[in-house]
């Protein structure tokens, strides 16, 4: 396959690009949110239609026709996105196989032997007639990379598909796309880890702003460079940030005080304390159980035991709103579904907790709402084209954002952040971080979890390491490195 | 992208054109506009004098804010289960045959003479506590069963005029005294029919609710997301809950209305399809059926809207069973014009047509 | 590294089996689709059960059972093509309207215009099919919700009815008389009245025509590709796009079956009842979804089966009858029944599925 080339000049997303890709090929596509990467794939996997630009395919002087998402798999590309796109309902083998082939009698018995095949020489731990919804996210992500797979496709999509899987799992997708890439299929790469682009791919293209910056061989390109040319600026901020913070040395008030807190989401029993201007996270892999402690701590679920102190005095805690009331703040780890309220305005989203605080029947006025509003654009510096903008049409930095703006907003003494920076651009990420810090050295608590390693080593004073839904051990001072926050993960007897 | 800046009249026509309001407000303007052309004499008012001798206005302009009246009350409740609970209660009218069967039997009794037994105010709060609790029955399903609305008001769609007819033993109680008939007729020496200012009534108390008190923030956040809303300290349950209450106080004043119309009850046909009119107008104020922002006037003029639809059908010698049909065409028509995909074609046809204006 | 990558290994079992064991072990391997459905069969073999010990009355006679199919065989067909606009996701409440208007529309083809059997049989499926294209081109290509689109549809339907012919009345074709006087005797099955004679159990065309659509409705949506893609776009309409499924040809299909078995439908129950008239069917759209529900459709869409829709609607009616056989015949109760059964049903499921995931 060679020289798929498409531009389009226009109004939207993406003006004038260029992508080639070549047979056997792992390619990079990065840039920053809202760089166009998303609207690229979506117009090559046919679900958007391109305004102008030509795509052709191996062997053919015409332009390919890619009109539908059907129209690309007929064509040989097939796609796995970062949010799930199977349908949960159907089972697992049912999710491998609609809508491919021209069959149009199901043999279910076949089916059902050749997924589990497939699920199988893959290593999915997933049985072939089981409904999809009970499937763990992670699993769920790997079906539909199976699917892709099965597909023989020549190009192989893979939009962020890394978010929800935790290493070993990261491990064998890398080993599959190896295995694929020795078979000659082109594989486009989008991802947000920097160590995950240079661990399996060979050539990086690089989006800015809905145009092209420029296609790179791997080995000519370090990262402070790509990193650069995402940015359009060179950078220093990431090495600012190092120095910084690295010992908790603030006051010793407790915050908060937990004891044998434990919720309905499946964690085991764990007690947890914060002190006054100090930035601490929850570590471990996924679904170890980090973001349901502090949904615990939050009682974003229901508390099945334990008891929380504030400031020395216990406090009974049942729902978020008493939380709230107790000056904890929190940012959920999902923010499409936990965070924004899309149809609302940028201004609504930004006063909702502080106005749920104040109460029902003191709503403010159109004029304190603006004034908010105004503050923290500007404050945060959301990028938005006015505050009555629904927040589902700014990218997802910004959005992110004006949730954190939501939460300052109510002057918490306990801010709870869980993955503020997950899919959101590296110039925002960093802008974050220095935020956490800003805001803990003004004696804000800051509890901060993140799926990178590097980025809560370099805000935490302290990290609370966690492994199958049990706190099983804490890192501060000097036991804050890379290799002991791997060490107490994988267990720290080796 | 939705943040390009308007300038220029063009675009603020356009800008009008994507308010919200614009579809109700141009959906009468053209039914007044088609009645003008014609036959102008369906906007003739004229004063006269009923059987009591007090002044009246009577006109189908008339007719139109009387009948009209009952769909807009029933639309800001509606408008509110819409928007929280991204479906719609289905069984308002059975819920309004309900609360006339109670006010006939608390202020008339079983056997009884048709005279007073009780105040008619005690009438109108026993059939609001009653709705309200029927609305409350549908909200639990909602809310805390999770059921879709339309399914769950289903239930009461299916039982409610059987449990009117039980409620008075299938016995219809008449009432025969005058001062029950002002809800549904006029008050002495007032030319406007009273479930006018019933409704103007109710939606001031709509406006000043939703003025001092969060309950359209947190309605709206809820409808659009409920696991963000439950995470900002909101109660999404309680808010789902509550606009099936307030809806049932809605239907309370519609009941009092229907039955002081006729001064009795009739179980079958009481208040017949007029879900379906609540909902139309509902949609017609351009609100999102499936939940989310709201706009409690547009809903209202889109109840008005309807009422005049049926009016000016009714003057064209519509049987009042064929009605339907042509109502049925009118709101497709409506509901294509004002669909996403319908839209963005013609603005994309308006736009290509100024090309070529441009170019020449 | 190497022993992190076993340790996570080990993790990711562990995590695996309190997952297996949390679901429960029957959970787990059942669908949603199959579980309502068993739950639904269990419901009402229990309930007739019932019936026929403790009221036993007609319940024992085979007949009561035939006669529940020969006054539902329309609501049956009604129901399936329901039970697919459901699992795609949509919902049609006009079919109530449209089987009015195709018995009025026959039964003034076949007494006023003389018309012929089978001709009259075209024109119900042409009404049938040209109201499920028109609301399913407006649900699937202009993205109308289904629920306004057939709202519109049942008043027009509705409306249509008394415009085509106000007054009811019985239709007299001879061909048409004959055949809906049709008896099909069922072999094997029958009781000894009080003269001492053998009746054979009967049932009537329709039912035939009830079951063959169930069989074939159960067929595809079981087997064939375009059934699967119902239950994908009622699932996740967005995953199903980008699994390469044509939602809107998905979409516009259920409905125009859905349009198909309202017009079937709409002549088995003018085979059945014989006459015209602007009141017949009312409500049926609520019993289809009732039933529909009742047999363990989801209206939130994606599960559903049409056995369980075909047990839904014997259910229904067999509350129905135990209702009135108890002598609770004043016409209230009906509804009330109906809808009790319809609440617990749909708590029933709520609690299930909640519990599930």
């Amino acid at each position: 396959m060679r020289g798929i080339y498409k531009s389009f000049p226009g109004v939207r997303a993406l003006q004038g690009v260029d992508f080639t890709l070549c047979e056997g090929e792992i390619h990079a596509l990065m840039g920053e949110n809202g760089a166009g990467k998303s609207t690229l794939i979506k117009v090559l996997t046919g679900v958007y239609e391109k305004d102008e630009g030509e795509i052709y395919l191996k062997g053919s002087e015409k332009p390919a026709v890619i009109k539908s998402p059907q129209d690309a798999q007929n064509l040989g590309i097939s796609t796995v996105y970062q949010e799930i796109t199977l349908c949960p309902n159907l089972t697992v083998a049912e999710n491998m196989y609609i809508g491919r082939g021209k069959a149009q009698i199901t043999n279910w018995k076949k089916m059902n032997a050749d997924a589990g095949r497939i699920l199988e020489n893959l290593g999915i731990p997933a049985k072939a007639n089981q409904q999809l919804s009970d499937c763990s996210i992670a699993i769920q992500q790997m079906v539909a990379i199976a699917r892709a797979v099965d597909m023989d496709c020549k190009v192989l999509i893979l939009d962020e598909p890394t978010s929800s899987l935790d290493e070993s799992e990261v491990e064998k997708l890398f080993g599959l796309m190896r295995d694929l890439r020795a078979r000659g299929v082109g594989i486009i790469f989008v991802t947000h880890f920097l160590d995950q682009v240079y661990e399996v791919c060979d050539k990086i293209t690089v989006l800015r702003d809905g145009q092209l910056v420029g296609e790179y061989v791997i080995e000519d390109l370090p990262r402070v460079k790509l990193v650069a040319k995402m940015l359009g600026k060179e950078l220093n901020d990431m090495e600012e940030i190092k120095d910084e913070n690295q010992v908790y040395t603030g006051e010793e008030e407790l915050v908060i005080e937990a004891e044998g807190l434990q919720s309905d989401a499946g964690i085991k029993p764990f007690d947890f304390v914060i002190k006054k201007g100090e930035v601490n996270g929850f570590t471990g892999l996924l679904g170890s159980g980090r973001s349901e402690c502090v949904r615990a701590l939050f009682c974003a679920d229901k508390i099945i035991a334990g008891k929380v102190k504030k400031k020395g005095k216990p406090v009974k805690m049942t729902k978020p709103l008493d939380a709230m009331k107790n000056g904890i703040a929190y940012l959920p780890e999902d923010r499409k579904i936990d965070g924004i309220v899309g149809d609302l305005s940028v201004r609504e989203n930004l006063i909702l907790a502080a106005q749920v605080l104040r109460g029902f029947f003191k709503p403010f006025s159109r004029a304190e709402a603006n004034k908010f509003a105004d503050e923290y654009i500007k404050l945060l510096e959301i990028k938005t084209a006015s505050a009555d903008t629904p927040i589902k049409s700014l990218s997802g930095g910004n959005q992110q954002k004006v949730i954190l703006a939501r939460w300052l907003l109510t002057h918490p003494e306990y801010l709870i952040l869980d993955e503020p920076t997950r899919g959101i651009d590296i110039g925002t990420k960093i802008e974050i971080q220095k935020l956490v810090l800003k805001l803990a050295s003004e004696g804000m608590s800051v509890t901060f979890i993140s799926s990178e390693t590097d980025e809560m080593l370099r805000t935490c004073s302290r990290l609370i390491v966690m492994r199958d839904r049990k706190v099983v051990g804490e890192l501060s001072g000097e036991d804050l490195t890379q290799s002991k926050v791997m060490e107490t993960i994988a267990g720290g007897e080796m | 992208m939705t943040g390009k800046k308007s300038i220029g009249t063009e675009n603020k026509f356009a800008d009008l054109f994507r308010r919200q309001i614009f579809i109700p407000i141009a959906a009468l303007l053209l039914l007044a506009l088609f009645n003008l052309v014609v036959d102008p004499s369906f906007f003739k008012i004229t004063l006269g004098h009923n059987s009591v001798g007090d002044p009246v206005l009577t006109g189908y302009l008339m007719t139109i804010l009387d009948y009209g009246s009952e769909v807009a009350i029933l639309a800001i409740g509606m408008t509110l289960v819409t928007a929280a609970s991204g479906g719609q209660d289905i069984s308002v009218g059975a819920a309004v045959a309900i609360a006339g069967s109670v006010i006939l039997r608390v202020l008339v009794g079983l056997g009884g003479d048709g005279t007073l037994q009780a105040p008619i105010l005690v009438g109108f709060l026993a059939a609001c506590v009653v709705a309200m609790l029927f609305g409350a029955f549908n909200g639990v399903l909602v809310a805390i069963f999770r059921i879709q609305p339309m399914v769950a008001t289903l239930i009461l769609y299916t039982a409610g005029r059987s449990i009117a007819a039980w409620i008075n033993n299938n016995e219809l109680p008449i009432i025969t005294d005058k001062g029950f008939t002002v809800f549904g007729g006029f008050i002495p020496g007032i030319p406007i029919p009273t479930p006018f200012f019933l409704a103007v009534l109710c939606v001031v108390i709509a406006l000043l609710v939703l003025k001092f008190t969060n309950l359209g923030l947190y309605t709206q956040a809820v409808g659009i997301n409920s696991s963000s809303s439950r995470l900002n300290g909101l109660n999404p349950t309680f808010i789902k809950w509550l606009s099936f209450v307030i809806l049932g106080l809605c239907v309370a004043v519609v009941g009092l209305i229907k039955t002081s119309r006729l001064s009795t009850i009739n179980y079958s046909v009481i208040a017949k399809d007029i879900e379906m009119d609540a909902i139309l107008a509902v949609a017609l104020g351009g609100n999102v059926l499936s939940g989310g922002k709201f706009n409690i006037m547009a809903s209202i003029l889109g109840a008005y809207v309807i009422q005049f639809l049926t009016t000016t059908l009714y003057k064209f010698n519509v049987s009042s069973d064929a009605l339907p049909a042509y109502k049925a065409v009118v709101v497709i028509m409506l509901v294509v014009i004002s669909a996403p995909t319908v839209k963005e074609k013609l603005g994309a046809w308006g736009r290509s047509l100024k090309k070529q204006k441009g170019a020449a | 590294m190497g022993k992190i990558a076993e340790k996570t290994e080990g993790s990711r079992l562990i995590m695996e089996k309190t997952k297996k064991t949390g679901n429960g072990l029957k959970a787990a391997k059942l669908t949603d689709t199959n579980l309502l459905l068993i739950i639904t069969i269990v419901v009402f073999i229990v309930m007739y059960a019932g019936a026929m010990i403790f009221l036993q009355k007609g319940f024992l006679k085979p007949q009561t059972f035939f006669n529940i199919l020969n006054a539902n065989a329309a609501l049956i067909i009604t129901s399936c093509g329901m039970s697919i606009v459901m699992i795609t996701g949509g919902i049609d409440i006009s079919v109530g309207g449209v089987v009015a208007l195709v018995s009025m529309s026959c039964a003034v083809y076949l007494d006023y215009q003389g018309g012929n059997l089978f001709m009259s049989l075209l024109l119900a499926l042409g009404i049938g099919l040209a109201f499920g294209a028109v609301q399913g081109a407006l649900v699937a290509y202009l993205d109308i919700q289904p629920f306004i689109v057939s709202l519109a549809g049942m008043f027009f339907a509705r409306g249509m009815t008394t415009i085509v012919h106000t007054a009811p009345f019985n239709v007299a074709n001879e061909a048409f008389v004959a055949l809906k006087g049709t008896r099909i005797n069922v072999p094997g099955l029958g009781t000894v009245n009080k003269l001492g004679n053998y009746v054979n159990a009967y049932v009537e065309i329709g039912v035939l025509v009830a079951l063959v659509t169930v069989v074939v409705l159960f067929c595809v949506l079981k087997w064939t590709k375009l059934g699967r893609s119902f239950y994908a776009v009622g699932g996740n309409r967005q995953s199903a796009l980008m699994l390469g499924i044509n939602v809107k040809r998905t979409r516009f299909l259920s409905h125009l079956i859905c349009g198909l078995m309202a017009g079937i439908g709409g002549y088995v129950y003018f085979l059945h009842v014989g006459s015209g008239s602007a009141s017949h069917a009312s409500g049926m759209e609520m019993n289809a979804i009732a039933s529909s529900i009742i047999g363990g459709t989801l209206l939130t869409g994606g599960v559903g089966n049409i056995f369980g829709t075909f047990v839904g609607v014997l259910s229904l009616s067999t509350i129905q009858n135990i209702v009135s056989s108890i002598g609770l015949d004043q016409a209230w109760w009906t509804g009330i029944t109906v809808a009790a059964m319809l609440c617990v049903f749909l708590i029933i499921q709520s609690v299930i599925l909640a519990r599930k995931h």
